[in-house]
Parts: structure tokens; C-alpha cells; sequence
């Protein structure tokens, strides 16, 4: 049963994840937009994701409990962090103290990513219904 | 959780903007003042900001590193009848340029409330997740 929960809610558990990251990286920017040498970062949400859903069907164990007894249960959490698809942003224009943040790009892309985080948590709570109407008939 | 250290990131940087409006309300208060606590004339002060890792090691917050002194020459300033003025009747005025402070300014509050603006999008984020399910 529990698989089976997993398994309806992994991709919008997972894309809701990534999502939050891209967002704290986003804020990062927004906050160092006056940080001599800072320069932008951005998570690449497409590949993250695409990878974390390879990884989710191979059941891949990142993180697991540890077992300082023989009578603890073992538990498994398949939950890869984006870290590896976070990557500098290119520059259109540079400033004269190595700062890379434009303000407007990531204004943009701040509330873009915050309106389909939106989007996903309306996904989820949908799907919460549909699941629900299901189990009550 | 990790939007939860959005408030963290913007909070760093709106103390950090904070900082650096007092530190340019000081420079304005004191464009004319010819002599302080050492005997010599204000000098401009600017701070230098540098990132704080906040969570993970992408995220970075902002702090103030540390307040510096503009290193440009006092302006020398005619006025052979201030009790400040030297032999030639010169009076070291200090070196704050006011329309650079006026830029800073409006450069700081901007940066400011760029950063509310970050914290309340991040609150309406979290709003909406809690409303999961109901």
C-alpha cells in the first residue's frame, strides 16, 4: 500500500522538491545582487528531475537509518538531492566587480518557479482527492 | 524544509541593506562635519558585502563583511574664518560625495524590498503547502 502511495505521489513529491530548491537558490541570488564577485546560480529542474525519476524506479538508497541494534527495523529513503544539476547562469552583462546576478532575470524566474510550485501543489492536492474518493467510494 | 531558509537568505540580506543604509545616513548627517572624536574631518564610510553559506552549500545568505573608510583626500575647502582652517586659510571638509550617497540610497532600499517581496512569496508558498489535503 505504501508503495503504491509512493509510487502515485513520488513525481509530484519529487518535482515539488526541486522546485523549493531552484526557488532558495533564486532567493540566494536575489539576496547577493549587490555581493561583489557572487556569481548567479540555477538549478536545471528538467534534468534533476528526469534523474530523480530514473533513480526512484531503480529504488536507489541514498540516504538509510542507522542500525545500532539487531531488532531495528532498516528504512530506506530514495531522495536525491539536486545539488549535482545546480550550475553558474550565464551572463548577458557583466559588472565591473564580478557580480553576475540580473535582477530581472531573476525576478522572472523567481516568480515563474513560485507559481508552478503553486501549480504542483495544486497537482498533488488533486490527486490527494482523487485518491481519496477512491478509498471512501 | 528547505523554503523555510528563504527567510534566512532574505533576512540576511535585508539586515545586511539594513547596515548599509545606516552606514549612508551617517555619511549624509556628516557631509559637513569638519571635526570628530580624532580631531580630523569625517571620513566617508561604505561597507563591503560577503556571502554567508545558509543550509547547503549552493545557498548563500549576505553579510556585512566590514565597514571601510573611503580612502579619497579630504576636500579642501576655502574659508580663512572657520576655526578648523590652516595656516593658508584651507578647511579639510570631509570626503562624503552626496549624490553617490543618494545612489547608494535608493540602490540599498530597492535591494530591501526586493528582499521582502522574496520573504512574502516564500510565505505564500508555505501557506499553500499547508493547506495540503484539506
Amino acid at each position: 500500500m505504501t508503495g503504491k502511495l509512493d509510487n502515485a505521489l513520488g513525481f509530484y513529491e519529487n518535482a515539488l522538491r526541486f522546485r523549493s530548491q531552484r526557488q532558495q537558490l533564486l532567493a540566494s541570488n536575489i539576496a547577493n545582487a549587490d555581493t561583489p564577485h557572487y556569481k548567479a546560480k540555477d538549478l536545471d529542474f528538467g534534468k534533476a528531475m528526469q534523474a530523480a525519476m530514473v533513480n526512484s524506479s531503480a529504488a536507489s538508497s541514498v540516504t538509510a537509518l542507522t542500525q545500532t541494534n539487531a531488532g531495528h527495523l532498516s528504512a530506506t529513503s530514495s531522495l536525491p538531492g539536486g545539488g549535482a544539476y545546480v550550475a553558474l547562469r550565464a551572463s548577458t552583462q557583466n559588472n565591473m566587480d564580478g557580480n553576475t546576478v540580473d535582477m530581472d532575470v531573476e525576478r522572472n524566474a523567481f516568480t515563474e518557479n513560485a507559481l508552478r510550485y503553486e501549480t504542483g501543489v495544486t497537482l498533488v492536492h488533486n490527486k490527494i482527492k482523487d485518491l481519496l474518493s477512491v478509498l471512501q467510494g | 524544509m528547505s523554503l523555510l531558509n528563504i527567510f534566512n537568505i532574505a533576512g540576511s540580506a535585508m539586515s545586511a541593506q539594513g547596515q548599509r543604509l545606516n552606514v549612508v545616513a551617517s555619511n549624509i548627517a556628516n557631509a559637513d562635519s569638519t571635526t570628530g572624536p580624532n580631531g580630523q574631518a569625517y571620513r566617508a564610510k561604505q561597507v563591503e558585502f560577503m556571502t554567508v553559506p545558509v543550509g547547503g552549500v549552493q545557498e548563500a545568505g549576505v553579510k556585512v563583511a566590514r565597514v571601510i573608510d573611503d580612502a579619497s583626500p579630504a576636500k579642501l575647502e576655502y574659508n580663512p574664518g572657520h576655526p578648523q582652517a590652516n595656516k593658508e586659510g584651507y578647511v579639510a571638509m570631509p570626503n562624503v560625495n552626496v549624490a553617490e550617497e543618494m545612489v547608494n540610497m535608493l540602490s540599498a532600499s530597492r535591494s530591501y524590498q526586493t528582499n521582502v517581496d522574496t520573504m512574502n512569496a516564500a510565505k505564500s508558498m508555505l501557506l499553500k503547502t499547508l493547506t495540503l489535503g484539506q
